[in-house]
Order: structure tokens, then sequence, then C-alpha cells
């Protein structure tokens, strides 16, 4: 009996921006199996020429609002690099405090809001909040804390406005970082909750391995999120964030507003999972633990796990970060005002976004006044990844009906957590 | 009565916006007692071609989403332009200062020419169709935004602040911007947001677009006063698309 399959989901649901899956098969036969990206393009490249040092964050900030406190401090530190400014112990550990805050909060809004109402056979988190009350409860009580701990830190949730290039506009106080630290070891039985909810339901994680090349900040000893240089699963060797254009080898295709990359093989894969399977000897001992129970090992290559890397980052935020306000609390705040005297030069910086490592670079004049930027942005790095799953995942299901292969393919773009307003917001010279 | 029903879609932007209303937590349960949801892609997998209220974040970038508005405005009773792209054009204006051609040769280089990467001027919801109502800022006050669909669902009028954000700059007793010789667009920007920018130590960028009758002689004092121009405030006002509302400023 002939059997056409015709898939055409229009804008996938429950992910960050606009993206199209289409699968056309005739008789097992696969015609045409393509990602594609649709959302409008708002060139963030071409906007910052000519504008002031001063407006940079502020400005790229906005490419993606989920991503705004990485896309701040990626484009601060590449702007102090472009001056050849540094900031001091208290800036950057403050820095890499405020950072973990957005991770907390993205990681839980994917994996409790986006991410469980496919493991629950539901259609959204609303109809969870009477099925799973408990569930729902834990991941608000996370997703909160995220917020309330950027708002302390960063002026506000989403876009934040402390952060500046030198230093901070405003300066935590000990007694509310005392009060942070409190809160954040209330927070640790929650994030053992939702462990095992995401533990319980995992065995709905479909089982699909696809060896590809993982990329992420490496630093030795460290599970890093915001130093070091540019690592790979494929190679020893490491890449200086001032050379990522290297790495990122971006093109454009025609099913995508948003530009593609690829290093040493087809594609490579960012995010979570990249990040665990470079730097998982380097885990705190509660994220480890958090790790064995799900039997994450490096080296995993199903994509689908993503979610579960992200579970255990969240623990192991919460532990270093605890760790962080211990060193400011020792040392005590000092004050300090940002200061900066504009100067030409070209400077980049990589940091980790919650879905994977994202690059900054600008060139200023003697001014300060922007001349040229190139960003390249995290989802913009897994779309060639997607394209590849699809390819392999499609022929080994091709038998189930088409509801079942439609919703696997949407699981599997919904797990690398795609920021795609991100990815088209920010093709450089390529990107942003 | 049925609860209206309220659907959210999303263009050209950061969807920062609507992560401000994920961000209310437990309150969208309260929310959810006046109107019912039935397409938000973001954050469900249903949709809907009939609703009462239309939430519209974004700008309006390519004749594609402009076609695309036109038919949501056809269905919806009532629109609202949620956040700062919708209201004013946002950060996405700031491209409408070069050349098209420019732009899009600058990012995307020699594939420039390819159909898909098709470009237009920024515009404003609007701009292409009519907007009953605005929730400003970048990203939006997600209070005032409950408060907002809580007054639509009730049958009421919400009623949005005409006053600038300096008055609520100085309710928090903050220091004046200006004395760290700093711009600051709190003398014209509308207030309603309580004035978070300023109270972190950052200069108002003006997000939330020109009160209602902006004082602009006043403004002209406090420049002078400072040691400062109009056109040092012209020149921040392109940031987020409010500059446009000064056309005679």
């Amino acid at each position: 009996m002939s059997r056409t399959i015709d898939i055409q989901v229009h804008h996938v649901t429950r992910i960050e921006g606009h993206g199209t899956i289409v699968l056309n098969a005739k008789d097992g036969a696969i015609r045409k199996i393509e990602w594609q990206v649709p959302e409008a393009p708002r060139f963030f490249e071409a906007m910052v020429r000519g504008r002031s040092w001063e407006d940079i964050q502020t400005i790229v900030s906005r490419i993606c609002g989920i991503c705004s406190v990485t896309h701040s401090l990626a484009a601060i530190r590449a702007i102090e690099n472009a001056m050849n400014i540094r900031g001091s112990e208290q800036t950057e550990t403050l820095r890499m405090l405020t950072h973990y805050s957005e991770q907390l909060e993205s990681h839980s809004l994917h994996v409790g809001y986006l991410v469980a109402p496919d493991l629950l056979g539901q259609k959204s988190v609303v109809p969870l909040a009477s099925s799973h009350p408990d569930l729902v409860k834990t991941v608000i009580r996370i997703h909160r804390l995220g917020n309330q701990w950027m708002e302390l830190l960063a002026g506000r949730m989403t876009h934040p406005v402390t952060l500046k290039p030198g230093g901070f506009a405003r300066l935590p106080a000990e007694t509310e970082l005392r009060d942070l630290q409190q809160r954040l070891k209330d927070i640790v039985p929650a994030l053992t909750t939702l462990a095992d909810a995401v533990l319980s339901l995992a065995g709905k994680l479909p089982a699909f391995d696809r060896p590809t090349e993982y990329v992420g900040l490496v630093n030795p000893g460290e599970y890093t999120f915001y130093h070091g240089d540019i690592g790979s699963t494929d190679t020893r060797e490491t890449v200086s964030p001032q050379k990522f254009e290297s790495v990122v080898n971006e093109y454009v295709t025609p099913q995508s507003t948003a530009k593609w990359t690829r290093w040493h093989r087809d594609s490579y894969a960012v995010g979570s999972l990249a990040r665990y399977n470079l730097n998982a000897d380097h885990l705190l001992p509660l994220a480890k633990e958090t790790a064995g129970r799900f039997g994450l090992k490096k080296g995993c290559c199903n994509p689908y796990m993503n979610s579960v890397a992200q579970v255990v980052e969240t623990v192991q935020i919460v532990e270093h970060s605890l760790q962080l306000i211990d060193r400011l609390l020792t040392a005590g705040i000092r004050p300090e005002r940002p200061k900066v005297t504009p100067k030409a030069g070209d400077g980049a910086a990589a940091v980790e976004a919650p879905r994977g490592i994202l690059f900054h670079r600008y060139v200023f004049d003697e001014n300060g006044v922007c001349e040229r930027a190139n960003l390249c942005i995290p989802t913009n790095q897994n779309h060639a990844n997607i394209q590849k799953d699809f390819e392999a995942l499609v022929p080994r299901i091709i038998d189930r009906s088409q509801d079942e292969i439609r919703h696997l393919l949407e699981m599997l773009v919904r797990s690398y957590d795609p920021c795609v307003s991100c990815s088209t917001h920010c093709l450089d010279v390529e990107f942003v | 009565m049925s609860k209206p029903r309220v659907a959210i879609f999303d263009f050209a932007c950061c969807e920062g916006c609507q992560l401000q209303i994920v961000n209310l937590e437990e309150e969208i349960l309260d929310l959810l007692t006046v109107v019912q949801p039935v397409e938000w892609r973001e954050a469900m997998s249903d949709h809907s071609e009939s609703y009462d209220i239309a939430i519209v974040e974004g700008s309006i970038t390519r004749p594609e989403d402009e076609a695309r508005l036109k038919q949501i405005r056809e269905r919806a009773g009532i629109l609202i332009a949620l956040g700062a792209c919708a209201t004013l054009g946002g950060v996405n204006k700031l491209k409408d200062n070069f050349e098209l051609e420019d732009v899009k040769r600058c990012v995307y280089g020699e594939a420039a020419a390819m159909p898909h990467l098709a470009t237009a001027r920024v515009k404003a919801v609007d701009e292409v169709v009519k907007v009953d109502f605005k929730v400003h800022g970048c990203p939006i006050n997600n209070k005032e935004f409950a408060a907002i669909v809580r007054c639509l669902a009730t049958g009421k009028t919400p009623v949005i602040p005409s006053y600038p954000v300096c008055v609520e700059c100085k309710k928090r007793e903050n220091v004046c911007r200006y004395e760290y010789q700093e711009i600051c667009l709190g003398p014209l920007t509308r207030a309603g947001c309580n004035a978070p920018c300023p109270s972190a130590g950052f200069w108002c960028f003006g997000c939330r677009g020109a009160v209602d009758e902006p004082n602009v002689n006043a403004a002209r004092d406090v420049m002078a006063r400072y040691g400062r121009t109009v056109e040092d405030l012209k020149s921040r006002m392109l940031l987020f698309g409010s500059r446009q509302e000064f056309a005679n400023v």
C-alpha cells in the first residue's frame, strides 16, 4: 500500500522564535526533510554602527529577551577587550553571579514550562497546573528565584541595566548578598524535587544517538560559563575567543534567515550537553551526584538529553554561586564606580548563554564610536546540527504514524532550547 | 458572561515582553480566571482563528508580516500593542538610519540578494493597523500588563500615566542622573515603569516613548543647567524609536 507522509509544522510552538519543519516522504523514501528558519532578520550588526560604546550593550541586549544578560556581558567584555580595560576581581565575580541568575531562570523555564508538557502528554504548562500542581509549584519557585536574583544584581528582570563596561552601575549591599545566599541554600531541595520529577519521566525521552562535534568554553579545572577558550570534543586544541571566526565559519543557506556554522564536521552542537561533554569532570559534588542519578555520561550524543544536562546545570549553578557569594562576603564589597576612557580598538568575547556559546566582536574608532560588529549566536550554531539530526532520525522512525513523527521532530527542536529570535537577530557580517 | 478569548502573536522582536508575561508566575493563573488564552506560540501548542483580544509583540519589517498583521486585526475586536518594538518600533528602528541595501550587505555579504533575506523599513504596529491600547516599555512592566488585561476583560478603560519618568524617579529618592554628567531621557519619557533604570544607577533610555504633552521647554532648561544640548537628547532618543515622536522639537 502506498503511504505518503507530508509534514509541515509552520512556526514550531513552545520555542523562542520561528522555525518550520518540512518532511515529505513516499513509501519510506524521504524526498525532503528540512529545518527552516523564516524568522524576520533584525540586522543588529548593521544597526550598532555609528553608536557610542556607551549604548552598545543596551542595544544588543535586545537581540534576545531570554539571553539578555549573556548578550550584555559578551558585549561589555568585547568592548573592554577592544579598549584594553580590565574589570576588578569584584566586578568579574559579581558578573559571573549575575550571569548565573539568567542560567537558572532560562533552564527552569525550558525544562519546566516548555519540555515538561511533552513528557506529560500536554500541549502547554496550563493543564499541568491542575494535573501536576506540585511540579508546577516547584518550577515556579525556581524560576521566580532566578528572576528575583537577576532583579537584585542586574537592576531588573530581562535587559539588565547595572552591567556596564568597567564595572557595575549599582553594587549590591552585603545584606542583600547574605539574603540571596540564604535563598539559594533554601532552593536546593526544590532543585532535587525537579530532578526527581524529570528522572521519573526520563524514560519518555527518545533513545537517539548521533555522534557529532560539541563546542563550548573550556577553562582548566572549571565547569565554565564565563572564562576560558573555545574547546571542541573533536580536538584537544583550544582557540582564543579573539579568533572565534575561525571556529564558526558562518555561511548563508536558502532554508534560513539565520546563518549556519561548521567547524571540524558538517555541523556542531552547543548548549548544556556540549558544556557537559567538555567539562563534566569539573562539576561540583551535588551536580556530579545529580548527573550520576540520570546515568548521564561524558560523551552522550543523544540531543534529547540536553534537557537533562540543563537539570544538572541548575544544581551546578546554585552550588557555584554559593561559593562566589562566600568569596564576595569574605572580601567585603568595595565601592567602585566604572571609569572608562574610550579609545580605538578591536575586541571579541565569548560567553556561554543558557543555550550555548555566544560570540561578539566590535571595532571602535578613537572616540569609542562603533565602526563594525560581528555577532554569532548559539542557536545559529545549532541549526545545521538540527538538520543533520533530522536526516539521521527520520529514516529510523519513518514507519511510525505521521503524528508521532511530527511530535518527535518537534521535541528534537525543542530539546536544543532554541532561541530563534536570537539567531536571526544576530547575523554577522554575519549576525547576531 | 463568557471569558474573552485572547491570542498572543509575535513579529520582529526579542520576545522579552512575552517573557515578562511568563514571569507573572502564579498571577497568570489569576488572569486565567478572567480571560481564555486560545493561541500563544511561545508557550502553547494550540492554534485558533477566532479571538476577542489580540496581543501583538514586535515590529513589522517585511511585506508578508504586514499582511499577517492585517489578518490578525480583522479577526480581533481589541488589538493591544505589546512593548516598545510594537508601540514605537523599538531598537529595530535603528536599522532605518541606513540604506536597506547597505544593511543587508553588512550582515549577509555576497548572499544579500537571496530572496528570503528581504527586509523593509521598520514599522510600529500602529503604522500598519489601528491599535486600541499600548503596553509600553522595553521590556514591558508585567504588573501594568496584568492590570490592563484585567480592565479590558471587565469592560473598563485602563489608565496609562501621562506624566514623565522623573515623577516616579523622584518618589524613589534617586539622585538625578544629570548630577553624574549623564544624558537621561526621564524628563520627556512616559512614566508607569516606576523608574527601574535610574534606580539601578543607569539613565532612562526612553523605551516607553514620549509623554502625551512633553514639556520641552523644561527639558531645555535642564539641558542648559547641565551644559547639555537638545541634540544630545535627540541622539539617545534614536535608540528605541522615540525620536520620531519629537519631530518638531
